[in-house]
């Protein structure tokens, strides 16, 4: 950058004159005005003479980051054996100047990289501590849902209802689309297939199946995840911000009872009920989709449809669902919990919580697969 | 105390502000004149629109009517660009620190350096860690995060973020609010350090009794949407309107004043 960008509002930019045995100060030695001046300390010839006056008679303006490139200065002559001594400041600037003498060096120490190797430590500690956590947070829950099923009156039916409504009833638009569309895709993917073998009618059968027993639960998991587990954690981390959790503590009620244990009662009761509503809407997308493209009447479809699929096929699709939602609330809940410090860890941990419940639900669905097929389900 | 006519010049004039949120009617044709070098002081009860006074005077909202002059610019007439100017020459401390969460202390003291100079990183670093000094902060805090240090530690961060560019004009919003009494007397004493050191003009909105007395030149009270009264706290001792006996009346008020006539008696006591 030239000195002439560097100026600031208005004067001149900072600039050092060496003499041989004066400096000549000039400019504005302020924070905008002083550039890249500090910089070019290293390209000034080493002075040679006992005494220096560095002269401010030219300088226009000056504060406190033009005091410490000052301090630099006179460090850097007296580095070279050289006794510097300040003359013809303006008096304005006498407090300011004093300063320079006043503070001693508060230089830095860096500290030192950490190596590799304690590197991975840490990450694993942190990573076993909290699964510890989890662990031991998934404890106290079921010790207070064992609390609250044995003296239901002490549940909490009012929070439970507001949250059945706003992660149940609130999110049927968003699930009844999707999987809808799910439908659609999952249809128009298999006509293809199906119409080489004349075997059109079997669409039922991949729609039902495919729907009922994975996508529709899966797809509603995914989508409560993103829109309750987050908030969960959203709400929970803010109020441990805001210290509303101690204070819960101090009055004497337990933030589990208040704050978790509705959040699961709340989405064991939705998920399965927004399951069944994402089946209806799956398979409606199907048979839209198998008549426009495979030719398949709406009767026809119905028809195989209940011929082929049987009942338990339906029941394990929507047995998954509870197990989802204990996975969301709690993980939801948990990362709230966990949160530290200021609103950067609320959203940090609002992250964690969205990515392990997906990550979660997504393992929980697999280990479900396996399960079914070593019972031949 | 800068009382000579050479330094009477506004830095700040208000005049016949007026503010409203709907029908609640905040400031009503208020006007209020900040001189350079001083410590102002605004003070009222609970309601009385203080932090919307301060808020309008950092440009951070807009009064419904009347103008505002700070050092020299009328503030509801500037660009983007002047306005970012005049930004740069005020320093804020907010009542909560305003510190921003995801960098240490040292990084958020650091930033409008960065932000609007061309400084070497390291030499921004080193003027960091010096006004953390300056405002009486241990080295080690600079490394610290905001969610770790104490209350008092944090209007100390803040008040070296706001210092960070030298500014002319700087407000404190409760700078003593929350704190004990010790970091309170800490507060007034950094307070009257920075005016004699930078020549800085200081406005701050506080209620705190030893704050006024030790530390402000000038009060002005606010009350009924209008300055009840403005004047040194001895000048306002006098003055009969219940927005300003509060601050005199109650044991507290007593207390802040017999301790200012006992100081006022040792006057070879350093400050």
């Amino acid at each position: 950058m030239t000195p002439a960008d560097t100026t600031g509002a208005t004067g001149h930019a900072a600039r050092v004159q060496p003499g041989s045995d004066e400096y000549a100060l000039s400019g504005r030695w302020t924070a905008l005005g002083i550039g890249a001046l500090d910089r070019q300390f290293d390209a000034l010839p080493v002075a040679r003479r006992a005494q220096i006056a560095v002269d401010g008679t030219r300088v226009e303006a000056l504060d406190s980051v033009g005091v410490w490139v000052l301090r630099r200065l006179l460090k850097r002559l007296r580095d070279d054996g050289a006794e510097p001594n300040l003359r013809g400041w303006p008096a304005r600037f006498a407090g300011l100047l004093e300063l320079v003498a006043q503070h001693p060096d508060t230089s830095l120490v860096p500290a030192p990289p950490r190596p590799p190797l304690e590197r991975i430590g840490r990450k694993v500690v942190t990573a076993l501590e909290e699964l510890f956590a989890l662990l031991s947070f998934v404890g106290e829950t079921a010790i207070a849902f064992a609390g609250g099923v044995a003296n239901p009156a002490r549940l909490r039916w009012r929070a439970i209802l507001h949250n059945v409504e706003s992660a149940g009833a609130n999110a049927l638009p968003i699930v009844g689309l999707l999987s809808f569309l799910l439908g659609i895709v999952v249809a128009y993917q298999g006509a293809d297939q199906l119409a080489r073998y004349g075997a059109n009618i079997f669409v039922a059968d991949l729609v039902g199946w495919s729907m009922l027993r994975e996508f529709a639960p899966l797809i509603t998991a995914i989508i409560v995840a993103g829109r309750s587990g987050s908030a969960y954690t959203a709400q929970i981390g803010s109020m441990k911000v805001t210290e509303e959790i101690d204070a819960m503590r101090t009055i004497g009620i337990a933030p589990l009872e208040l704050l978790v244990l509705p959040k699961i009662l709340a989405l064991l009761i939705a998920l399965p009920l927004l399951t069944v509503f994402a089946d209806v809407f799956g398979v409606f997308g199907g048979m839209l989709m198998a008549r426009a493209k495979l030719g398949v009447g709406y009767e026809e479809f119905l028809e195989r449809f209940l011929n082929a699929i049987e009942l338990p096929t339906y029941l394990l699709g929507i047995g998954k669902a509870p197990v989802f939602a204990v996975i969301i609330a709690v993980i939801g809940c948990f990362q709230g919990f966990r949160t530290r410090g200021g609103a950067d860890s609320v959203g940090r941990q609002t992250t964690r919580s969205v990515v392990q419940a997906i990550f979660l639900v997504i393992v929980a669905d697999a280990l479900f697969s396996i399960v079914f097929t070593i019972l031949d389900l | 105390m800068p009382g000579d006519a050479s330094r009477n010049d506004a830095v700040i004039e208000i005049r016949n502000l007026s503010t409203r949120f709907g029908a609640h009617v905040v400031h009503d044709g208020l006007d209020l004149e900040v001189r350079r070098a001083e410590i102002f002081a605004i003070a009222g009860g609970s309601g009385s629109g203080k932090s919307t006074l301060l808020r309008e005077m950092i440009l951070l909202q807009r009064p419904d009517a009347g103008t505002i002059r700070m050092l020299g610019a009328d503030i509801q007439s500037l660009d983007e660009a002047a306005a970012l100017a005049l930004r740069q020459r005020m320093g804020v401390m907010f009542q909560h620190g305003g510190l921003f969460g995801s960098l240490d202390v040292r990084e958020n003291v650091g930033l409008p350096l960065r932000e609007h100079t061309d400084l070497d990183d390291a030499l921004i670093d080193e003027i960091a860690a010096w006004k953390l000094a300056l405002s009486g902060l241990q080295a080690e805090t600079g490394a610290q995060y905001p969610s770790e240090l104490s209350g008092g530690m944090l209007k100390r961060a803040s008040l070296a973020r706001a210092l960070a560019l030298d500014p002319e004009l700087l407000f404190l919003d409760e700078p003593t609010a929350g704190l004990d009494p010790a970091s309170a007397t800490g507060v007034d004493e950094l307070v009257v350090k920075l005016r004699e050191l930078y020549g800085l003009t200081i406005v701050m909105i506080t209620h705190d009794l030893d704050l006024l007395w030790q530390a402000a030149d000038r009060v002005a009270v606010l009350g009924e949407g209008k300055v009840q009264g403005v004047g040194s706290m001895s000048e306002l001792e006098h003055l009969d309107h219940p927005a300003i006996r509060e601050y005199f009346d109650g044991p507290r008020g007593r207390a802040a004043q017999q301790q200012e006539r006992k100081r006022e008696r040792q006057p070879s006591n350093p400050k």
